[in-house]
């Protein structure tokens, strides 16, 4: 049983180093900013929980000790790696990206990025409310 | 055998940091650079736990949490800034 776990542990930080080398290597080798986006966000955060999951399994089989807080670490990186590359995907098309040669978006409106109003606080759609009553008044 | 593996894990890592550090430098966007610190973050939770495999401790997860914690406050904070030019609005 030993044995089966060695093999399960090695071949799961074989290939979280694998999966965070070739994320690291993307960010440097891949041509525009937007497939950038793509390597870290997807192959670092792949190879950590590999990385983050072989611990767990070691300690639970070699020391006794089942933490979960592998866990934990591993569903908040993947909860907010998509969160952080959706920012940084918005900031690149408000800085880097020519608007006329954008096609537009489906149905009613333009990209976010480019309404004024649809990246508002929860103080400044509280105000625009309250201009609407007033109106109605 | 998991010596092997954690040898070949960590250099895979450490190369991947040396990775992020040249992006860092020199970047042809400020996007990139605030995805490679991104990076840098991550790949800095994986050698923290590497290690902590390596010495047997389970001290270093606490050290782990607090890096993706502060790691992922700063790239929103860096994002937002990008985005309007400021962070509290």
């Amino acid at each position: 049983m030993d044995l089966f776990w060695e093999i399960l542990i090695s071949a799961l930080l074989v290939i979280g180093g694998f999966f965070g080398l070739v994320g690291s290597f993307g960010l440097v080798k891949l041509p525009d900013p937007m497939t950038r986006l793509h390597a870290p966000t997807k192959a670092a955060t792949l190879g950590v929980g590999a990385v983050l999951i072989a611990s767990m399994i070691y300690f639970a089989a070699f020391r006794d000790s089942l933490t979960l807080h592998e866990l934990m670490i591993t569903l908040f990186i993947f909860l907010t790696a998509p969160i952080s590359a959706h920012f940084l995907a918005k900031a690149n098309l408000l800085r880097n990206v020519d608007r006329t040669t954008l096609t537009r978006p489906e149905g009613e409106g333009d990209w976010a990025v480019f309404t004024p109003l649809s990246d508002t606080s929860a103080e400044e759609l509280e105000e625009a409310a309250e201009a609407e009553r007033d109106e109605a008044r | 055998m998991i010596t092997y593996a954690l040898y070949f894990s960590i250099g895979c890592f450490a190369l991947a940091l040396l990775f992020n550090l040249y992006r860092v430098v020199r970047a042809p966007g400020v996007t990139d650079r605030v995805l490679a610190l991104d990076t840098m973050a991550v790949d800095a939770i994986a050698l923290l736990v590497l290690f902590g495999i390596w010495e047997g401790t389970a001290i270093f997860f606490e050290a782990s949490i607090l890096y993706a914690m502060t790691g992922f406050v700063a790239t929103v904070a860096y994002g937002k800034f990008l985005l309007r030019g400021d962070i509290i609005e």
